[in-house]
C-alpha cells in the first residue's frame, strides 16, 4: 500500500460508496453530535418525509448556543430560545437519542462534552451542524462541520456525501516562548495563511510545539481549522491523547482498552506520505497573538501596532481594513497594548477548558478586574465548571471580580443575553472577531485564555509577559 | 430540491471581502424552528438602519439592485459558521446564483443543498464583472447556465466554470439526496456488518 497521511488512513477506513467520475465519497459517520439550533429543521425534514434516525445510538444531543448562563433553576426567559431548546429535548425523545439537558451535570458546549465524556476517539469520523466540529481532529478524528440538510441526510443515513479535500500540513518549527501558547500558534498561522488559506484542504499540525500540547491546547489549534478556511484539522494520537482518554465515560476499558490504543497507535502519517501543501511556522518568533479587525485573519503580536491600510496589496484588502478599522475603533499606527477594554469574555469552545482556566486564573490570582470592566467566565461544560471549583478556581475568578457562570456558548456569538452593547470593546478567548458576532455593533479582541486574563486585570490590552504572577512563571498550555 | 438548469437575472455586486454568515444572517435570527422566514433578515445589520429604515448606502438597497436575483461578490464568500440559515435567507431574498472567485467550504455544500448555485469564476473575470456591472447605466443581466456551465451577458461576456459532475446532476434534476443514498442500503448495510464484526474483535 502507498504511503498514506493520517486523513487518508481516516477517510479510507469509512468509505461506504464512491460515486464515479471524481465524485463525492460517500462516508459513514462514527459519531453524529446534535445541538437545538442546526437540527429543528432536519428533524421536522425526517419527520415529513416518514424516515427514521438510522442510528440514534451513534448519535448525542446537547443544548449550548443559546441556553442562558445565569441561574438554572428559572425557565429560560426568551421564549423563542426556550422553543428551540424544547423542541430539540422532543425529537431526542421520539427519536431515542441521548441528550445531555440543561440538568445534566455534563452538560455544555457540544465540542467540550464529546471529548470529555470520550466519546470522540482517534481515527472516528465525526460529524456536527457547527463548523467548530473541526475541535475533534485533535484525537486524530476526522472531523468536519455539515449544514442542517446534511444534518438530516446524516441522521436518516448515518453517512454524509464529501468530496475528498487536499491535504496540507502545517508544520510547528520550535518551541513557544513564556506566556505563548496554543491560541497563539493557531491565531499566527490564520495570520500568516488568511482566513481562506486552508478552504478546501484538511490540516495535519506537525511538529515538537503541537506534540507537547495537552489535549486542551490540540483542541484550541484544531478548533479554528475553520478559521483558516479548512473544514477539518487534524493532530496524530499519541500517549497524550490516550492518556486524556483513559477511563473516560464512553472509552473503551480493559482488554478492549489495550486493543484500541494498539490500533490508534497506528494512525500516524507514514514517514514519505505525501501532503498537497505544506506550510512552516517558526514557533519561536510568535509574541501572544491579538486581533485588531474583523476577521480571525486581522491579527499581529500583542507588541505590534495597528496596521496601516495602505500597507496591504489589493484594494479590496485595502478596504476590508479600513473597514474593520472604523469598525473597531482604531486608528492605524497607533500600538494594540494600551486599548482600554470594558468587557472580558472567558468562554467558547475554544478556550473553555479546565487547563484554559487555569491558564487564566494564574494570571488573575491575587489580582483585581480593573475599575469600568465587566469580566466573565463561562465554563465549557458543567463538568469543567465542577472541577474548576474543586480545584478552587472559581474563588480565584470570583474574589478577583469575574463573574462565574453555568456551561453554554455564551458571548462567542450572544444568541443567549450575554451579549455586547454597541461600542463596547472586549477582549474574548472566543474565535471569531466578525462584525456583530458579540452584539451588534461589539469589538471583539480575540487572544488566549492568559491574555485575556491580562487584559481583565489590567483595563485594556496588556503584554502578558509583563504581569509577572508572584513566585510562577506564566506557563500557557 | 428546487432544480437549476438556466437563469438569467438582475445582478447585484457585493465587492467585500470574506464575508462571513454573520453577516448574511445575524444569530438574533437562528431561533427559528422552520426552514422560511429568513429572507427579511438577510444582511441585517448592514441592510437596515437602527430605525429599521434601509440603509440607502448598503449594495443591495440601491435602487438598481432591485429585484435581483444574482450576485456578485468579493472572495472567501461565506467564511465562518455552518448555519444553512444563510443559503435559506439568500434564497428567499430572491438570490438563485452566487458568482465568486472563491466560496467557504461548507458554504458552498449548503448552497448546493438548496438549488442556489455556486459559480467559481477567475479573479480577472470577477473584476471585469464588477467593471462592467458598475458601468451599465441601469440594472445589469447576466445568464447563468448550469447545462453548459457558462455565464454571459447581453455584451459580449462570457466564461465558462466548474462544478463536479455529481453536484452539477443534483441541481439540474433537483433530486433527493437523502432519498439516493438510502437506494444505496445494500452498501450502508454491509459496512456497518463490517464494522460490529472489527469492533466485536477489538472486544474479545
Amino acid at each position: 500500500m502507498p504511503a498514506r497521511t493520517l486523513f487518508d488512513k481516516v477517510w479510507d477506513a469509512h468509505v461506504v460508496h464512491q460515486v464515479a467520475g471524481g465524485g463525492p465519497a460517500l462516508l459513514y459517520v462514527d459519531l453524529h453530535l446534535v445541538h437545538e439550533v442546526t437540527s429543528p429543521q432536519a428533524f421536522e425534514g425526517l419527520r415529513l418525509a416518514g424516515r427514521r434516525v438510522r442510528r440514534p445510538d451513534l448519535t448525542l444531543a446537547t443544548v449550548d448556543h443559546n441556553v442562558p448562563t445565569g441561574d438554572r433553576s428559572l425557565p429560560i426567559a426568551d421564549l423563542v430560545s426556550r422553543r428551540q431548546v424544547e423542541l430539540l429535548l422532543e425529537n431526542a425523545r421520539d427519536y431515542g437519542i441521548e441528550l445531555y439537558d440543561l440538568a445534566s451535570p455534563a452538560q455544555g458546549i457540544v465540542h467540550v462534552i464529546g471529548p470529555e465524556l470520550g466519546a470522540t476517539q482517534p481515527g472516528m469520523t465525526i460529524v456536527c451542524g457547527d463548523s467548530h466540529t473541526s475541535t475533534h481532529g485533535a484525537f486524530g478524528a476526522l472531523a468536519f462541520g455539515i449544514g442542517t440538510s446534511d444534518v438530516e441526510h446524516v441522521l436518516a443515513t448515518q453517512t454524509v456525501l464529501f468530496q475528498k479535500p487536499k491535504t496540507l500540513e502545517a508544520r510547528f518549527h520550535g518551541l513557544p516562548g513564556r506566556g505563548v501558547g496554543a491560541k497563539d500558534l493557531i491565531l499566527a498561522l490564520i495570520g500568516q495563511i488568511g482566513t481562506a488559506g486552508a478552504t478546501g484542504h484538511v490540516i495535519e499540525y506537525t511538529g515538537p510545539a503541537i506534540r507537547a500540547l495537552s489535549m486542551e491546547g490540540r483542541m484550541t489549534i484544531c478548533n479554528m481549522s475553520i478559521e483558516a478556511g479548512a473544514r477539518a484539522g487534524m493532530i496524530a494520537p499519541d500517549e497524550t491523547t490516550f492518556a486524556y482518554l483513559m477511563g473516560r465515560l464512553k472509552a473503551p476499558a480493559g482488554r478492549a482498552w489495550t486493543a484500541a490504543v494498539d490500533r490508534w497507535s497506528l494512525l500516524v502519517s507514514d514517514p514519505d506520505a505525501r501532503y498537497d501543501r505544506r506550510v512552516d511556522i517558526n514557533v519561536g518568533g510568535i509574541a501572544p497573538q491579538v486581533t485588531w479587525g474583523t476577521s480571525p485573519g486581522m491579527v499581529t503580536g500583542i507588541d505590534g501596532a495597528v496596521p496601516e491600510p495602505a500597507s496591504f496589496t489589493s484594494p479590496a484588502e485595502q478596504e476590508a481594513a479600513r473597514r474593520a478599522l472604523a469598525y473597531m475603533g482604531l486608528e492605524p499606527g497607533r500600538p494594540l497594548e494600551g486599548t482600554p477594554v470594558q468587557r472580558v469574555f472567558i468562554g467558547s469552545c475554544t478556550n473553555a477548558r479546565i487547563d484554559d482556566l487555569r491558564e487564566a486564573a494564574r494570571v488573575v490570582r491575587g489580582r483585581r478586574v480593573a475599575a469600568g470592566v465587566r469580566a466573565m467566565v463561562v465554563p465549557g461544560s458543567m463538568a469543567v465548571k465542577a472541577q474548576a471549583e474543586r480545584e478552587g478556581l472559581d474563588l480565584v475568578f470570583r474574589e478577583a471580580g469575574f463573574e462565574w457562570r453555568n456551561a453554554g456558548c455564551s458571548m462567542c456569538l450572544g444568541m443567549n443575553p450575554d451579549i455586547l452593547a454597541g461600542g463596547e470593546r472586549c477582549a474574548s478567548t472566543s474565535n471569531r472577531n466578525f462584525e456583530g458576532r458579540q452584539g451588534k455593533g461589539g469589538r471583539t479582541h480575540l487572544l488566549s485564555p492568559a491574555m485575556a486574563a491580562a487584559a481583565a486585570v489590567t483595563g485594556c490590552l496588556t503584554d502578558v509577559r509583563k504581569l509577572e504572577p508572584a513566585g510562577e512563571a506564566i506557563l500557557v498550555g | 430540491m428546487t432544480p437549476f438548469t438556466t437563469h438569467t437575472g438582475i445582478v447585484a455586486a457585493l465587492p467585500r471581502v470574506n464575508v462571513d454568515t454573520d453577516q448574511i444572517i445575524p444569530k438574533q435570527f437562528l431561533k427559528r424552528v422552520e426552514r422560511t422566514g429568513f429572507g427579511p433578515a438577510l444582511f441585517h445589520d448592514w441592510r437596515y438602519r437602527a430605525d429599521g429604515s434601509p440603509d440607502p448606502a448598503f449594495e443591495l438597497n440601491q435602487p438598481r439592485a432591485a429585484g435581483a436575483s444574482v450576485l456578485i461578490a468579493g472572495p472567501n464568500f461565506g467564511c465562518g459558521s455552518s448555519r444553512e440559515h444563510a443559503p435559506w435567507a439568500l434564497g428567499e431574498y430572491g438570490f438563485r446564483a452566487i458568482l465568486s472567485e472563491s466560496f467557504a467550504d461548507i458554504f458552498y455544500a449548503n448552497c448546493c443543498q438548496n438549488g442556489l448555485l455556486p459559480v467559481r469564476l477567475t479573479p480577472a473575470e470577477m473584476t471585469e464583472l464588477f467593471q462592467r456591472h458598475a458601468a451599465a447605466p441601469g440594472p445589469y443581466h447576466l445568464t447563468v447556465d448550469l447545462e453548459r456551465c457558462e455565464v454571459r451577458d447581453d455584451a459580449g461576456f462570457r466564461a465558462s466554470f466548474n462544478m463536479d459532475a455529481y453536484r452539477r446532476a443534483s441541481l439540474l434534476e433537483g433530486l433527493d439526496e437523502i432519498g439516493l443514498t438510502l437506494q444505496l442500503e445494500p452498501e450502508i448495510a454491509a459496512y456497518e456488518r463490517r464494522r460490529a464484526a472489527l469492533a466485536a474483535r477489538y472486544a474479545s
